[in-house]
């Protein structure tokens, strides 16, 4: 049996380089002063929608992300390695959302897509660390989960058998799908792009990057190319639930957080400091 | 009503450590509120669990006892704390920030369309003033965590919905008696009434779990290394230096995903938080995320060849050298010494 299979996607700012103007005023984060790359479990995440299309030839992968338009790049990146394509969500409404604002807009979208059978996420994002949208995605569409999830082992007649990573073991559990099932990052890499699909798919593009260039003809005879861009009525979103608006949580202050310096004592790591450092905290009942 | 409750987790009946440790710190933020303190253990073969509950102070022990409800599944457990949420409506819930909290969590904000902050690494009441809609609020939680990689750290606030929900990991909060000789009351919830049969679609048909086979958590001595041990290889050396003082091996989150060392030695925002006598840190450079999970280490000795290493300025000891130098040297001098 064919599958219908979303991934749900999330381009991130990579955490590992934060400079100082990565914070905007209103506490919400300066995505544009950071480099942007394609979240890392939803990477994962992706690896296991690309086997299961292997295992039930005729499927389809449909990549599904929210965020600024630049976004589209994370979309193309995934026809790379074997997404049939995407959806970018994007409109100033949805800005400033949190975690439940956000699962609220992916889950029209969704709702929009209308025929899936299995939409798979990557745990967490490395901006956020929540791991809420996922089985927030699930209960707004009266879905049940399988988070931590590290290898779908098989869908047969309408049963997914799932293994789970969790802090002290593992879990191996059966769902009826439809489901929505988050992605541990220990689960297997995500293949890398593939020479014939970037060949292929190098011209993808949403409406506002076509916008930029005089090529309409190419899009209208090779419709693999369009990568679809919805707006908040396109999902018949309801504006009181998204972006901020439509987000409980509010962020009071933010800091950079400075640490109580302490006085330290500085050694250059010769022998006869080290010996004197053990010998001290020996006498000090540090070490015993 | 309107009071303070923790999710309890319980594995072989006993109640998860990180529970214990929100009780802790539920029974002092509870104080601050004037409200009681409530527990909700949902799972099978429940009768007793009370005891282990009231000595951190809690007063009212609701349990909802079936033995579909043991091992955790997302649904059923759901289905019990949104319904019962519903009829006692909690000002605060807190969970732990585990496998079983952070699925949970997010299914019952969605249903009771509350907040839910992650992974908060401390909690306080205070006032909260919109100044946008002209409106003040009193004794709201503050949950405060880093974000965005531990760069910054955010106080977040949920003005108008209730429950306030935070989740915190294992560590994080300090465990401890409120009063051995408290007394709460138990409220034992008729599952029926808050469970369909539709509820119980995940199966699990295979579970293993095992004991962590590290304990950095209540280690006395924890030798951590970072990215700058720069292999799995390196990380030896630490094993070294632990097996001599009597430590455990604990790993930044920078070398755990450079693969030198297991996620469940990492400590930081994203692993445990320890607090031991004696902390080396051997080529740690310090970011913020890795720091909140061992600051109140007693004392804490940093090697690194960076003499501006941000984690020298919170350490006592600070010796400037290459980590591969220095450690044999540790070695080989406690030897010396401790005869």
């Amino acid at each position: 049996m064919s599958l219908k299979i979303v991934v749900l996607a999330k381009q991130v700012p990579d955490t590992r380089n934060v400079g100082k103007d990565a914070m905007k005023e209103d506490g919400t984060i300066n995505r544009a002063a950071l480099p942007a790359i394609f979240n890392p479990e939803d990477l994962n995440a992706l690896e296991q929608a690309l086997r299961l299309k292997e295992q039930h030839p005729g499927s389809t992968v449909t990549l599904l992300t929210m965020g600024p338009p630049r976004a589209a790049e994370i979309i193309r990146e995934g026809m790379f390695r074997g997404a049939d394509g995407g959806i970018v969500l994007t409109d100033r409404a949805f800005a400033g959302a949190d975690t439940l604002a956000t699962s609220y807009a992916l889950s029209c979208a969704v709702r929009k897509i209308a025929q899936y059978d299995i939409i798979i996420g990557g745990r967490q994002a490395i901006d956020g660390d929540t791991a809420q949208v996922g089985p927030q995605i699930a209960e707004k569409l009266g879905l049940p989960q399988v988070t931590y999830a590290e290898e779908i082992l098989s869908i047969v007649d309408g049963k997914a058998t799932i293994k789970r990573r969790l802090e002290r073991g593992v879990e191996t559990v059966t769902c009826p799908i439809p489901l929505v099932v988050t992605v541990n990052g220990s689960a297997d890499e995500c293949r890398p792009r593939n020479a014939r699909l970037i060949q292929k798919y190098k011209y993808a593009k949403s409406p506002s990057e076509k916008a930029e260039c005089e090529c309409t003809r190419l899009y209208d005879e090779r419709d693999y190319l369009n990568i679809a861009e919805w707006s908040v009525n396109d999902v018949d979103a309801d504006l009181n639930q998204v972006g901020m608006a439509g987000s409980p949580t509010k962020v009071k202050t933010v800091e950079n957080v400075v640490f109580q310096a302490k006085e330290s004592k500085r050694l250059d790591g010769t022998d006869a400091e080290i010996d004197e450092l053990i010998q001290e905290l020996i006498a000090n009942h540090t070490i015993g | 009503m309107n009071n303070l409750i923790v999710y309890c987790e319980i594995e072989d009946g006993i109640i998860a450590d990180v529970s214990l440790e929100l009780l802790t710190k539920g029974r002092t933020l509870a104080n601050q509120l004037n409200c009681q303190l409530e527990a909700l253990v949902i799972g099978s073969h429940l009768d007793g669990v009370e005891k282990q509950l009231y000595p951190y102070g809690v007063d009212i022990v609701y349990t909802a006892d079936d033995s579909r409800l043991y091992p955790y599944t997302s649904l059923p457990h759901t289905a019990i704390v949104c319904g019962l949420f519903r009829e006692i409506t909690p000002q605060v819930c807190l969970m732990g920030a585990t496998s079983i909290g952070r699925d949970l969590g997010p299914r019952v904000s969605s249903t009771l369309h509350s907040g839910l902050t992650a992974d908060c690494t401390s909690l306080e009441i205070g006032p909260h003033e919109d100044k946008k809609a002209g409106k003040t609020y009193e004794n709201l939680l503050y949950q405060i965590r880093p974000a965005f990689g531990g760069n910054i750290v955010a106080t977040i606030v949920n003005p108008d919905c209730r429950p306030q929900m935070a989740t915190v990991r294992e560590g994080v909060m300090k465990k401890e008696i409120y009063d051995e000789a408290y007394q709460g009351k138990v409220v034992k919830l008729d599952v029926g009434k808050y469970v369909q049969d539709t509820d119980f679609v995940v199966e699990i048909i295979d579970r293993q779990m095992e004991k962590s086979k590290a304990n950095i958590k209540g280690a006395p001595i924890v030798v951590a290394g970072g990215y700058g041990m720069g292999s799995k290889e390196g990380f030896d050396m630490l094993f070294d230096l632990a097996a001599v003082l009597g430590g455990e091996v604990g790993a930044s989150r920078a070398a755990v995903d450079a693969g030198y060392c297991e996620h469940e030695r990492q400590i930081g925002q994203t692993g445990v938080t320890v607090r031991p006598k004696l902390y080396i840190a051997c080529g740690i450079s310090g970011q913020i995320q890795h720091i909140a999970g061992m600051q109140e280490s007693s004392i804490i000795i940093s090697i690194n060849n960076d003499a501006n290493a941000p984690i020298n300025t919170i350490a006592d000891y600070v010796i400037t050298g290459n980590v591969e130098d220095v450690i044999p040297k540790l070695i080989k001098y406690y030897k010396k010494n401790s005869k």
